[in-house]
């Protein structure tokens, strides 16, 4: 079973090709989990928010080893282009200077062990069903490239994609206003 | 070296999203104010991403849907950090803070 979700079986050597890709894609999920490590448990807010940006961008390189270019670079460039700069923005705005750190002086001392025992029993679950189940692999039928997925988003999913842009719409629209109100 | 050879398999994926969950998860109950919330519900929805992407490259038979609904889940992650940044300038005006313990007007 574990031959069908790992394709090759057979590892490579360290000093070829598909050795450097390994260790590449090793350097790819070390930089993830660094950025969200940073993003957690850092105690300046601006910190937290490059910690995010680093990781995205380790997400980016993964979306790249699942044979997606194209949402390597949507990654890119919403969630590292915009998102983070959106929230540092968030930051800059609605925050006061004394207060831009993560607020950890009046909590109680429980709270933290207890958020890591949560996210650790939550991960070995995951991890455990992950690794366990029998995954049944169907036959593919259609192509990975990014004509594959235009002439999708403009046949079958077209209903989604005008649905998605209005809620974008609506978006906008609710961040203006809600920005907008109480201004004087 | 097995090791190099992880990129191949299906389980290194899911457990990469399961730790990104997991650091959301963590965050979400850990942190004091609303933008470390936001950042992390953003771990939250990228480990969904990542978990659909995973699925689209090793089992779907049609491996556009997967890509199709990862975009998706970044429109409404985009749209969500727009709102909810909003909101948060909104709450420091009327209140001068974000802390989550100083906005309890709804607790009585």
């Amino acid at each position: 079973m574990q031959a069908l979700v790992c394709q090759p079986t057979a590892a490579p050597a360290l000093f070829s090709a598909e050795g450097a890709v390994g260790v590449i894609f090793l350097l790819t999920v070390a930089l993830v989990v660094t950025g969200a490590l940073i993003a957690v448990n850092a105690n300046r807010l601006v910190r937290a928010v490059a910690g995010l940006a680093v990781c995205f961008t380790g997400l980016a390189g993964v979306y790249y080893f699942l044979l997606s270019p194209f949402l390597a670079m949507m990654q890119m460039l919403i969630y590292v282009g915009a998102v983070s700069i959106l929230i540092a923005f968030g930051i800059m705005m609605a925050t006061p200077e004394e207060q831009q750190t993560t607020g950890m002086k009046h909590r109680s001392i429980l709270a933290g062990p207890l958020a890591f025992s949560v996210g650790a029993l939550i991960f070995a679950a995951l991890t455990v069903l992950g690794l366990k189940t029998q995954w049944q692999v169907f036959p593919r039928q259609g192509a990975f490239d990014i004509k594959a997925v235009g002439m999708s988003l403009l046949t079958t999913h077209s209903l989604v994609f005008e649905l998605i842009s209005i809620v974008l719409l609506m978006a906008i629209i609710g961040a203006l206003v809600l920005a907008q109100r109480g201004r004087n | 070296m097995q090791l190099l050879n992880l990129y191949n398999c299906l389980p290194t994926y899911l457990v990469i999203g399961a730790l990104l969950f997991a650091f959301g998860v963590y965050g979400m109950v850990v942190r004091r104010t609303v933008i470390g919330m936001l950042i992390s519900s953003e771990f939250i929805l990228a480990a969904a991403s990542t978990n659909f992407m995973a699925f689209n490259r090793f089992l779907a038979p049609d491996p556009v849907v997967g890509q199709i609904f990862t975009l998706f889940i970044m429109a409404i992650a985009a749209a969500e950090a727009a709102i909810a940044v909003s909101i948060m300038i909104a709450v420091y005006r009327n209140y001068k803070t974000i802390e989550t313990e100083d906005l309890v007007d709804l607790q009585g």
